[in-house]
């Protein structure tokens, strides 16, 4: 049986690829034909072609679990995401002028403080943040940027635009396996690549290379950069050790790393050699126990001295999460006026702030048609989907945000768009985000596309890799 | 280079090459059987000795016949199994991927996969040839893969010396057991004295298999195959590439590439003394196996100064 278009149906959800029954959108039509052309059984050998790619390629992430930690295959869609090259330029604008106002931003939460003087953000949502570092007040990263690396995810809703529902700015995850479905998607689908004028991705570690070359504080021609990971057992220690490789840095441990005399060497079989910048993918607070957590193993004691003292670059700056806040997100098309004089190009998903008086009892009269979002965990966790929610839990969001309404924010739930995955039997329909990289030290770039993260339960809205979430390779197409 | 990825790069070379020699030390004595008259015992328990895991196995196991030392060397959780010895090459691999070939990695990844898939079915004795040398090759494609696409800089000489290292520790631990006891009933006086030669002389030809040494010996000793002789050319000879006397003197070669080499340096020279001033003839009627003892005593303070001056100190 082949793909059959007419009885594909998105349930009244905007779908990327089918307009209506039996016809695609005009930057999809190639693939919609291509796939169509394919026999049942051709189109499930693909599929296990690139099941077999992926476990070949060891292409996996870590669950933790109570059994203990284990390696799981990254679960992957073979059909390619489409995205026309038009709408795409336009969104790649917005998120970089999005990520140039977030470090205006921080830069002047822990310099000037002149938003807060100009009565734009309230003062006390920002210091007692808990991603507030208050070590770092007073210093001035080379050329203003805290957030070197950012990851924002988007979703698109009922009206097809994009919408940006929050900034990752601490340590974004996910670009390796943007990269890796596309090298899953070229071992299976060559004859694809052919026809279509699709943009490359793989020019991203070069670029994330460059960018962190760029803040060195030894003008050399080649700076020591490393990539600084908690280890093996982490989840994302595929990624650490993918970009070293591709960016042929050191991938180091906290072990391999001391200070001496503020500066930052690493143990190499020549004895000690300097580091200039360090892509540190660990916490903030167990960056160096001796300002930080005291407990942290991962870390190295002085670390955070030699970079107050210019010694070393650290991205993403520490402190840099101040503005990955749920609830400073709200003010982020603001911050883009205040600081750039520009008109926020990506619009934010409509939230209300429950430490507003008046927003607050919208929240809590409405909880069983919001999303409740606290204001700094990531990957899902900790969130009330308020359609979906039983009473007992709705009467227990309610009684958290009204103990802790600094810690809250709701937004209404978006119907997420829908794009078409290879089931067992049928092509069926799934909800998607996508996750873009954003890079900004003396110039800014977007990748072409990102991450697209695929709720694979059937209606359901959670993409996250540790909670059930797929993804798929995304393809920026040109006519 | 960083000194935890060179003593990651090392074990890894190290764990492939014990995984290699492993898989061929099961597929040769299992055929080895096939050539011994019918009732003759086999001492099974020597190939766990040759691991040096004895007490493990005795901890698990009552009897050492077939059945268990084959479970016990190719599936168990202990530190010699072919599995865990997989396992273990593949998880230095992952922590130094960003160092070596990508293919490696890859095809280190489908080894293990393949080995866990199938080694409980190459337990029995139908499968398990097929099943080993399919391992044996693939360690084999791995270290061409390497040889062929790596720079001769750190990382792959620290992948020679593991490897180099792992040769020299294997020759003298075979030697070590096949000359002892491996052929119990033989080696105690048999009913038919007379007749022992011919199956000394199958011991000491699988002895070199073991080893992918039987071509070689036949072409460069001349001799047909007798104790002394293999005994001499799995520790003297100096073109073998499995021989102790080679190993060794690729790792003094490739030391010299390295930084602060002079400690390390000594100690491989002091070894190799000791080998070619063994005199296996005379060792051979008296004192082999505390000279064998003593060779490995000085193969582990290799590893414990290059340990000393390139890895990172444990604390």
């Amino acid at each position: 049986m082949r793909v059959n278009w007419k009885t594909y149906n998105s349930g009244g959800f905007f779908d990327e690829i089918i307009s209506s029954p039996g016809y695609a959108r005009k930057p999809a039509r190639r693939l919609t034909s291509y796939l169509r052309s394919l026999t049942h059984d051709e189109l499930q050998e693909k599929k296990r072609a690139a099941e077999l790619a992926i476990k070949t390629m060891g292409i996996s992430f870590t669950v933790y679990s109570d059994a203990g930690n284990i390696d799981r295959e990254w679960p992957f869609d073979i059909i390619p995401r489409i995205i026309a090259e038009k709408e795409w330029d336009h969104t790649s604008l917005g998120l970089q002028q999005r990520l140039r106002a977030l470090n205006c931003f921080i830069n002047d939460c822990y310099n000037d403080q002149k938003i807060f003087k100009d009565k734009l953000i309230p003062k006390e949502l920002v210091v007692n943040s808990t991603n507030f570092r208050k070590q770092c007040m007073g210093i001035n990263p080379r050329f203003g940027v805290w957030a070197h690396i950012c990851g924002s995810d988007l979703i698109k809703g009922g009206d097809g635009q994009f919408y940006v529902l929050e900034d990752n700015l601490r340590v974004p995850s996910g670009v390796s396996y943007m990269l890796e479905n596309r090298r899953v998607t070229k071992r299976v689908f060559p004859e694809l690549f052919q026809n279509h004028k699709i943009r490359p991705i793989t020019e991203y570690p070069a670029q994330l290379f460059d960018t962190l070359a760029a803040i060195s504080p030894r003008r050399s021609d080649y700076p020591e950069v490393v990539v600084l990971t908690p280890g093996v057992y982490n989840s994302a220690y595929f990624e650490h050790s993918f970009l070293a490789q591709r960016m042929g840095a050191e991938l180091v441990e906290g072990g391999d790393l001391v200070v001496e005399k503020d500066k930052v060497f690493m143990r190499t079989i020549d004895g000690l050699s300097q580091v200039d910048v360090i892509y540190r993918r660990i916490d903030d607070l167990f960056l160096d126990p001796a300002v930080f957590r005291k407990d942290s193993t991962l870390g190295v004691p002085g670390l955070f001295k030699s970079w107050v003292k210019g010694n070393v670059a650290l991205a993403n700056a520490p402190g840099a999460g101040v503005a990955d806040d749920k609830i400073i997100y709200t003010y982020v098309p603001q911050m883009i006026k205040y600081y750039l004089g520009e008109d926020p190009l990506l619009p934010n998903v409509e939230s209300f702030l429950c430490i507003d008086k008046v927003q607050r009892q919208h929240v809590l009269q409405n909880l069983d048609k919001l999303v409740i979002k606290p204001a700094n965990e990531s990957g899902g966790y900790g969130m009330l989907i308020g359609p979906q929610a039983s009473k007992r839990e709705l009467a227990d969001f309610a009684n958290r945000i009204k103990s802790d309404p600094r810690n809250y924010m709701a937004q209404p739930l978006i119907s997420l768009s829908t794009v078409p995955i290879l089931g067992d039997r049928i092509v069926e329909p799934r909800h998607v985000d996508l996750r873009p990289f954003i890079l900004q030290a003396d110039k800014t770039y977007v990748t072409a596309g990102g991450l697209t993260r695929v709720a694979m339960v059937k209606g359901s809205y959670i993409v996250n890799s540790s909670q059930g979430g797929g993804s798929k390779d995304t393809w920026i197409v040109g006519d | 280079m960083l000194s935890r990825v060179a003593e990651r790069i090392y074990w890894q070379a190290r764990y492939l090459e014990r995984a290699e020699n492993t898989a061929r030390l099961l597929n040769v004595f299992s055929t080895l059987l096939l050539d011994l008259p019918s009732g003759t015992k086999l001492g099974w328990r020597s190939l766990v000795e040759i691991t040096g895991t004895d007490q493990a196995f005795d901890a698990k196991y009552k009897q050492a016949n077939e059945r268990n030392v084959m479970r016990f060397l190719m599936l168990d959780n202990n530190g010699s199994s072919l599995l865990n010895t997989l396992a273990s090459t593949r998880e230095n691999a992952r922590t130094t991927r960003e160092i070596m070939p990508l293919e490696a990695f890859e095809q280190i990844n489908n080894l293990c996969h393949y080995a866990a898939d199938n080694a409980a079915a190459g337990v029995s004795g139908g499968h398990r040839h097929r099943f080993l040398e399919e391992i044996i090759s693939s360690c084999q494609e791995i270290s061409g893969l390497m040889a062929g696409s790596m720079s001769r800089g750190a990382a792959y000489s620290f992948v020679r010396i593991g490897r180099s290292l792992e040769r020299a520790d294997m020759a003298t631990r075979i030697i070590d057991v096949g000359s002892g006891n491996l052929l119990p009933d033989l080696s105690s006086g048999m009913d038919f004295p007379e007749s022992r030669e011919p199956y000394e002389n199958t011991l000491w030809m699988n002895i070199l298999r073991s080893l992918t040494a039987y071509q070689m010996y036949r072409q460069h000793v001349k001799h047909r195959v007798n104790g002394e002789d293999v005994v001499k050319f799995l520790l003297q000879d100096d073109d073998f590439p499995r021989a102790a006397t080679h190993a060794l003197t690729t790792i003094s070669h490739v030391l010299r590439k390295l930084p602060k080499n002079t400690q390390v340096a000594k100690q491989v020279d002091k070894t190799l003394r000791i080998i070619q001033k063994g005199d296996i003839s005379k060792l051979l009627n008296d004192g082999l196996f505390q000279y064998l003892d003593n060779l490995q005593v000085e193969i582990a303070s290799i590893h414990h100064t290059i340990a000393d001056t390139w890895f990172l100190p444990h604390k």
